[in-house]
């Protein structure tokens, strides 16, 4: 099982391993019977707080309410029939989807260029200020952060709004509405953009300032320097931590619900109300599908971080 | 290391700047430093005019002039004690249960079995795969009844949330120190275990400790999903649900509580800094 778990495992360090040759596993489960007893507080903890509600999901999204084994959950939440009831769970999985992309290629784009703009500045006071904003604004959120935005860009009284209708430019005249898709992208802006700035960074302090002298000495100009060397060596960093703002943008719940009070239909408040028992009642063990559907989306998205990570390490350390 | 980079880094570009003095890609420079103040202002202005608006929200009175009496009605406001009581209940019982299980294990990891730390890496990771709104669901269907009607369940749930960062916090502050010479140095000296980790190995631990803690603090102060969702009323859960007579009061509560969690981070950051410093 361990193994399993190591052998998918992103190594965060970067490296792979190369210690984990076949020999020595087959004494290592031995190994482990020995001196591992000390880790098995810790591995029971896991196993009842996040292994058993996991393996009870995937249980559970497989079952009829009266326990049987079924495919009817998925059926609905996938929409294969086309009756009019399960068609706001598709809607609520292709809204999670648009949010999620957009809230990462956004701010991933803007957060590489605002983190290039930091990491090749000179004053060192200026680099761990904005280091340590990043790192404070990644972790705002959930209802408070609902609560400030809804005080600053609410359509009546909202301070922000009342600026900006005295130059003329209200955004609520111009089609913008805090409560609606566009909005809620808008909030989560506000962490996502630090959170890409903070994972992003390590990697512009990589590219090799020699790397850049050759590409010129060679007589490449900027433009042939970042198609041909900096965006290459990049990319995979880039993409990499645009997968991990996808799933923090795909599993947030609270900000979407403080914000729009639960009128957005996206996956994650579409399983609170499901747990709230605003649904019909043979719909119970939707919540289970939806959410097994959710965990196999960040499944694939963190497995493919983890690849990319892998990639990246062979340039950039 | 990083300070040769720099150097290195500087270096080349004040030769750059004596090539291209007078040349046309003295204009690029030119342009990339623009380019930069652009990005930098546009970045700061949106994070700075929300915070400021509703700062400014939360201190007016009805007829916009500046006030402090909102934070006179927070104290009024209908459930806000019983909130924060529950909050620092939670708060405590996640940091207690969190370093008894975490410290004495990632200790042990550290110096018995440091390949198992890869397989702490992935469970530290697992929270993102399973974030909490889909773990509530999970808990719900496998949690006896006893307990889902237990305030301390919700502890029990923050204590896997905040594993990630207490883990993070614990392997940064061992790997910072020179854990076998200082164990060894102990047991030949005749202490049992119970002593060396209290007595030797957490006063070398406190700044990753601290963090720990601040991280976990903030975490349980700031976590609406499960909470909302088990129908206990936490801060977060208060502010959002409790209508109260003026809206000031519940964004004020919001605003601190950004402030708060703002402070608390900056404190661990120059903390650590502090220590990294005295150590070198």
């Amino acid at each position: 099982m361990s193994d399993l778990i190591t052998d998918t495992s992103p190594s965060p360090s970067g490296v792979s391993d190369e210690n984990g040759s076949k020999k020595s596993r087959a004494g290592a489960l031995l190994r482990f019977g020995r001196t591992g007893a000390p880790v098995l507080p810790f591995l029971a903890y896991v196993s009842l707080g996040l292994l058993l509600p996991t393996i009870a999901i995937i249980n559970l999204a497989f079952r009829s309410n009266a326990g049987k084994l079924t495919l009817a959950n998925m059926k609905v939440i996938l929409c294969t029939s086309n009756n009019q009831a399960c068609l706001q769970y598709r809607a609520g999985f292709e809204n999670s989807l648009k949010l999620a992309l957009v809230t990462s290629i956004v701010p991933g784009i803007l957060g590489t260029f605002v983190a290039y703009a930091i990491a090749t500045s000179k004053h060192e006071l200026f680099k761990r200020l904005t280091a340590a904003c990043s790192g404070v604004l990644a972790q705002f959120g959930g209802v408070n952060l609902a609560f400030m935005f809804i005080a600053a860009f609410s359509a009546v009284g909202g301070v922000a709004t009342h600026w900006l209708a005295d130059i003329g430019l209200n955004p609520w005249n111009h089609g913008f509405n805090l409560y609606k898709f566009w909005g809620v992208a808008f909030v989560y802006m506000y962490f996502q953009l630090p959170l890409m700035i903070l994972i992003i960074t390590p990697a512009f302090a990589g590219l090799k300032e020699s790397w850049r002298e050759a590409a010129e000495g060679l007589g490449a100009s900027t433009w042939r320097y970042w198609r041909h060397v900096g965006l290459p060596v990049l990319a995979p960093a880039v993409l990499g931590s645009m997968l991990l703002l996808f799933g923090s943008g795909f599993s947030a719940y609270a900000t979407a619900e403080a914000l729009t009070a639960g009128t957005i239909a996206i996956t994650p408040i579409q399983i609170g109300a499901i747990l709230n028992g605003n649904v019909l009642s043979g719909e119970a063990n939707l919540g289970y599908a939806l959410g097994f559907a959710m965990i196999v989306i960040l499944l694939i998205s963190v497995i493919g971080y983890a690849l990319l990570r892998r990639r990246t390490s062979r340039w950039l350390r | 290391m990083a300070s040769l980079e720099l150097g290195q880094a500087i270096q080349g570009e004040a030769l750059m700047d004596s090539y291209s003095r007078g040349n046309p890609s003295a204009r690029r420079i030119k342009r990339v430093r623009w380019g930069r103040g652009t990005a930098l202002f546009l970045a700061a202005l949106y994070f700075i005019v929300p915070f400021y608006a509703a700062m400014q929200f939360c201190l007016q009175d009805v007829n916009g002039h500046f006030t402090l009496q909102t934070f006179t009605q927070i104290a009024q406001a209908p459930g806000f004690y019983s909130a924060l009581w529950l909050s620092t209940q939670l708060a405590v019982a996640t940091m207690a249960i969190v370093l008894i299980l975490m410290v004495p294990t990632m200790i042990y990891v550290h110096l018995r079995m440091p390949r198992f730390r890869r397989v702490m890496e992935v469970i530290t990771i697992l929270p993102i795969v399973i974030p909490p709104i889909v773990l509530i669901v999970g808990v719900d269907g496998v949690t006896p009844l006893w307990l889902k009607s237990s305030q301390w369940l919700l502890a029990l749930i923050y204590v896997v949330l905040a594993m990630p960062y207490v883990y993070r916090s614990l392997d940064a502050g061992l790997g910072a120190i020179d854990l076998k010479t200082l164990v060894e140095a102990a047991r030949s000296l005749g202490s049992g275990w119970v002593s060396i980790i209290w007595r030797v190995l957490i006063p070398n631990l406190r700044s990753a400790l601290l963090s720990a803690s601040v991280l976990t603090l903030a975490l349980v102060f700031g976590e609406f999903t499960i909470a909302s969702l088990d129908g206990w009323t936490t801060i977060p859960v208060w502010i959002y649900l409790t209508p109260t007579t003026n809206p000031r009061i519940n964004t004020l509560v919001a605003m601190m509580a950004l402030l708060g969690t703002a402070l608390v981070l900056m404190l661990i950051v120059s903390f650590d800094r502090k220590s990294h410093l005295r150590r070198s």
